[in-house]
């Protein structure tokens, strides 16, 4: 991971070193900090591709307001993951357009 | 659904609102704060450099310690204050009183508080340029976020647009974490930050360009560069168009208060230009046009932190009151004699006009 | 890209109020040297006072003033230049040797220089002035900030105000 082994006046204290999947990659990250931040350290930048002109979009804002890095975790589309904590084992997606939900057989009209 | 209920609810945890909780639990009030993010502090804890100000605002110690004073503050008062991490709110319907939040992606809630403090603080500007959107493009906030909050390099070149304190101070917060700083661009012909912290950067080697901004962004998928551009008086392009190498746009361009809050609960609101945008009108307690409501720090107009904190103790004070509790004597003199202090001089002179457009004596002449 | 060296872009460029020299005289014979704030702008902070242990940074009436220091009680301590949070206090000393100075100035990059060894001292612009033998790291407050004192040719004492090390 691309991380800050020294720093003059910041120390960091990661949680516990997990595996998640991208796209169906194994890779690390600490489990506690954001899903954005997971990625990042190991070096995506691609978080999700805009509906109609499949623009790239990845972090921007790490404050959940801009929506730039939806992605589908776990299943559920347009997580924010620049404040989503990252679990061990998540399954995490980049997101194509608007992202769909996967209705049960009970909620299937 | 869970309910809630709470003397004073406090939406963000920044240096407003930890102020705000400890001025109001101090006094007794029982206090709970809703913070959207996983941790409080707000933007003080991604602050590596020392504060400036005065000693009661903890000048000469830096961001994130200043944090640390503030949690240690609130914890010495136990279960009076309660906190909520994650947890965004999303509405206030004002004829029930009830406060509607979201803690994560999937629990919703009510929270039912006598008076609220909204410290929801600011968020950050765009500005058009093509490209603006393809990553590799962030915010200043989200650059610090990345690599001091989470320890993550955020990128090996960053050109930094804004030479105000936010882009001047992420510039050197960058060296620090060994990243190189290509240039910093300012369309003004001075730069808007301290002239200390210009300084700080431009001895190491940073050069700041003055009357300079970005044309685009270079890059089909990620960002491989920018062009930039000299502008005359009438901000046109001068010469010719310069192209600079970097994986890293860093936007420090200004901030905007996050008012959605306010709107929805229909304050007064008034367009400030001086405080970055629409603020709510307020009363020398910090008391917006609505009466259960408070509110405090950059929300109010965009300020430094320290002036957010002594902001957040009047708002703490003024719900407090409210509610028949015994404030410290003498706070509001107190806290206001800082805040004048504060905003007396060249660089305060905005503050002070800005501000003085939306403090009210009363609320019968306001539209 | 040519950046100005302007006053407006963060570099001095003549003495003015907040950034002026100690007085000659008292400068070139006082042992543990004598200092310098560059802080020319009026903002509102005031810890260089704060942490001054002789009053020679005189107390702010508003502050917003810029610095004004009685040099006659500066001893040199560099207590602001660990305090600062502009980093603009730096100490001169005069006296330290046959054309050589004591720069103590504020450092908070990495990698840490090693006592003895032999840093870049960099000008305003962060342009090469000349070589300098760090002789002491002290972090005077323990809050990550070091004071550094680095040896350098007495009429550059003027000039440098940074150091690369490699």
């Amino acid at each position: 991971m691309d991380l800050i082994n020294s720093h003059p006046v910041l120390e960091f204290s990661h949680g516990e070193r997990v595996s998640f999947s991208f796209d169906g990659r194994s890779m690390d990250g600490f489990e506690g900090a954001p899903i954005a931040m997971a990625l990042h350290a190991n070096g995506l930048r691609i978080y999700r591709r805009t509906p109609k002109m499949r623009r790239a979009r990845g972090f921007f804002c790490a404050i959940g307001k801009c929506s730039s890095c939806f992605m589908v975790v776990d299943g559920v589309p347009n997580v924010r993951t620049c404040v989503t904590p990252l679990k061990r084992g998540m399954n995490v997606e980049t997101q194509e357009g608007h992202g769909s939900i996967k209705l049960t057989p009970d909620e299937a009209v | 659904m869970r309910e809630l209920k709470t003397d004073i609810l406090v939406i963000g945890g920044g240096p407003a609102g930890l102020s705000a909780a400890a001025a109001a639990a101090r006094a007794g009030a029982e206090v709970t704060i809703a913070e959207s993010d996983l941790h409080l502090g707000g933007q003080l804890v991604k602050q590596s450099h020392k504060f400036f100000g005065s000693k009661e605002e903890y000048a000469g110690i830096r961001g994130f310690e200043i944090a640390k004073i503030l949690k240690d503050e609130i914890a010495q008062y136990g279960s009076r204050v309660s906190t909520m991490l994650n947890t965004t709110v999303s509405g206030y319907y004002g004829d029930e009183g009830v406060v509607t939040a979201m803690t994560g992606e999937e629990e919703y809630l009510r929270i039912a508080p006598k008076r609220i403090v909204i410290t929801s603080g600011a968020q950050e500007r765009l500005i058009p340029f093509p490209n603006n959107d393809i990553p590799g493009v962030y915010g200043a906030g989200a650059v610090q976020t990345l690599m001091n909050v989470y320890g993550v390099v955020p990128g090996k070149r960053v050109l930094m647009i804004g030479a105000g304190n936010i882009g001047l101070i992420v510039s050197y917060q960058l060296m620090q974490a060994g990243v190189e700083v290509v240039a910093i661009l300012e369309a003004m012909p001075k730069i808007g930050g301290y002239w200390v912290h210009a300084a700080k950067v431009r001895r190491l080697g940073v050069p700041i360009l003055l009357r300079h901004s970005i044309k685009r962004a270079l890059g089909g998928d990620l960002v491989t560069g920018a062009e930039i551009l000299e502008l005359d008086d009438n901000f046109s392009q001068v010469g010719e168009t310069e192209t600079v190498e970097c994986d890293t746009i860093c936007l420090a361009v200004g901030l905007t208060p996050t008012n959605e809050l306010l709107w929805q609960v229909g304050c007064k609101m008034k367009y400030v230009p001086f405080l970055c945008g629409h603020v709510p009108f307020r009363d020398k307690e910090m008391r917006t046009s609505n009466e259960k409501i408070w509110m405090a720090g950059d929300v109010s107009g965009i300020e430094e932190a320290s002036a957010a904190m002594i902001e957040g103790r009047l708002a703490g004070l003024g719900a407090a009151k409210s509610l028949g509790l015994n404030i410290e004597p003498g706070g509001f003199e107190k806290y206001w004699s800082r805040l004048n202090s504060l905003r007396a001089g060249e660089v305060g002179e905005k503050i002070r006009v800005g501000v003085s457009a939306v403090v009210v004596d009363g609320w019968a002449d306001v539209q | 890209m040519k950046a100005s060296a302007t006053f407006e872009s963060g570099v001095l460029t003549d003495e003015r109020p907040g950034a002026v020299k100690p007085p000659r005289d008292l400068w070139e014979k006082h042992k543990g040297g004598l200092v310098l704030v560059e802080c020319p702008q009026r903002i509102p902070c005031n810890p260089c006072n704060t942490s001054c242990p002789t009053g020679a940074i005189v107390p702010f009436e508003d502050i917003n003033n810029v610095p004004t220091i009685n040099y006659e009680k500066c001893t040199g301590c560099a207590m602001c230049v660990a305090k600062c949070p502009g980093l603009a206090c730096f100490v001169v000393d005069l006296t330290w040797g046959e054309e050589i100075a004591l720069l103590k100035l504020p450092y908070e990059m990495l990698p840490l220089p090693q006592k003895g060894s032999t840093v870049k001292c960099l000008g305003r612009t962060g342009e090469i002035v000349c070589e300098g033998k760090v002789e002491n790291i002290l972090e005077p407050l323990k809050d990550r900030t070091k004071v550094v004192h680095v040896a350098i040719p007495s009429d550059k004492v003027g000039d440098v105000r940074a150091i690369e090390v490699a």
